[in-house]
This record gives C-alpha cells, structure tokens and sequence, in this order.
C-alpha cells in the first residue's frame, strides 16, 4: 500500500493540502484532521479541486473534528469517508507509512 | 475627600475597540483567546465589535459539538456577549459565501458587511485587535 498523508491546516489559510495533493502518488489516501476538515466539506470554494482529487485517491475525515466546527457528514463532499478514532488508527496500520503535512 | 479611585470619573474615556477574528476555533488558541480579551474590555464597558473574517467565521458556526475531542465548547460564550454589551457583530461576506455558509448557520445574529465596508469601519476604530 502507498501511503496515508494527512493534512490539519485549513484550505483556506494555508497551502498544505495542495502540498500533500501534489506529493501523493495515485492510490495514496489522505486523511483530513484538525483544520484540515474544512477541506471536506461541500458548497466552499475549494469543494471542486477536492472532489478532483478523489478520482486519484481515497479521501478521509475525522468525524471527531468536523463535530467540533459544527459540521456534521450531510455537510461532506459524496466519496469521503467519515472515520472515527479506531478509524484513524486502523488507516495508519493498513497504509505502509504516513505523512503528516504540518 | 474621595481617593481617585473611588471617583467615578475615573472610569476613564470609552474607546472603539474591533477584534478581528480571522482564525478557526479549535485548530489554534487565537479564537479562545480573541473571545476572553473582548471580555475583558466589555468589561470595562467600552465601545466593542467584533469582526469574523476569513476562517474567523467558524467560530460562530452553530451546533458545534467538541464531546469527542476532548476541547471545551466555548461558542455558547458568544451568545452571552449582548449581556455585556457587545452588539456589533460583522461578518465579511465574501468570506461567508467562499465557505458555503450562511447567516442561518450562525449561533449569533450578525451584520454582513462587504469588504469596502468592513474598510470603513475599521477606520472608525481606536484600536484595531487581530486574531
């Protein structure tokens, strides 16, 4: 398995999860935590680039973190995952490694 | 004779104090800290507003639920604000629409201001805060 990246800061403050999007190889998952959530979520305007980036990859969320901003999964773009915590970990195990973009 | 500060009049001039919210709650301490500085100058009942900007909107994003990550779940405090005076609430609308929200997704009532206007109103102010 390719790897799992994971991206906390806010699309629309920071360039991480461009970052991550460009240095994923096809197959490599992303997972979206802290900030980062708010790149999951439909009808913004980087809501385009982000449904884009699932024909290559699988995306996640953590559903801990998008409760929290108020957010709940009728508010995430179809095709991404909601995982819990036990989610988070089982992703970490199944990938071979992690990248976290900071 | 009264000592100053049992004087009345020391309270002092009323200056026009804007925070500037422009970051998400929760991801960083700014949103917390911004919300108990404005506190403290309500406190000493000055002239205060508030502007949420770019991610600053989510701050006041309503339903916030933080049970699972452990985090206080300090946007109930925003509602307490118009008990302490603080009633001019801004919200830029461009930075609304570009996430998608709306005013029905706001846990306080707001003013939507343009960009142009916000400009104006900031320079209105005495002392500008950024967050």
């Amino acid at each position: 398995m390719p790897m799992l990246h994971t991206v906390n800061k806010s699309p629309f403050e920071r360039r991480t999860l461009d970052t991550a999007l460009r240095h994923a190889v096809k197959g490599a998952a992303i997972l979206l935590i802290e900030d980062g959530v708010y790149a999951a979520f439909d009808g913004t305007v980087v809501a385009d680039k982000v449904k884009a980036a699932l024909s290559d990859h699988k995306i996640y969320v953590l559903g801990p973190d998008v409760s929290a901003r108020g957010m709940s999964e009728h508010h995430v773009i179809d095709g991404i995952n909601v995982v819990d915590y036990g989610g988070f970990v089982d992703l970490v195990t199944e990938y071979d490694k992690v990248q976290s973009w900071l | 004779m009264a000592e100053p500060w049992e004087d009345d009049e020391v309270d002092g001039p009323v200056r026009k104090f804007m925070y500037v919210n422009r970051r998400a709650p929760y991801g960083t301490i700014y949103a917390l800290e911004s919300l108990e500085v404005v506190l403290i100058a309500a406190a000493f009942e000055q002239d205060v507003s508030l502007v949420f900007m770019d991610d600053g909107v989510y701050q006041i994003k309503k339903e916030q639920n933080t049970d699972a990550i452990g985090v206080k779940n300090f946007s109930p405090t925003y509602r307490a604000l118009e008990g302490y005076d603080v009633e001019k609430l801004y919200v830029e609308k461009e930075s609304l629409e570009s996430r998608g929200l709306t005013t029905d997704d706001l846990i306080v009532p707001v003013q939507v201001v343009e960009n142009d206007q916000l400009a104006e109103l900031m320079e209105e102010q005495e002392v500008i805060l950024s967050f």
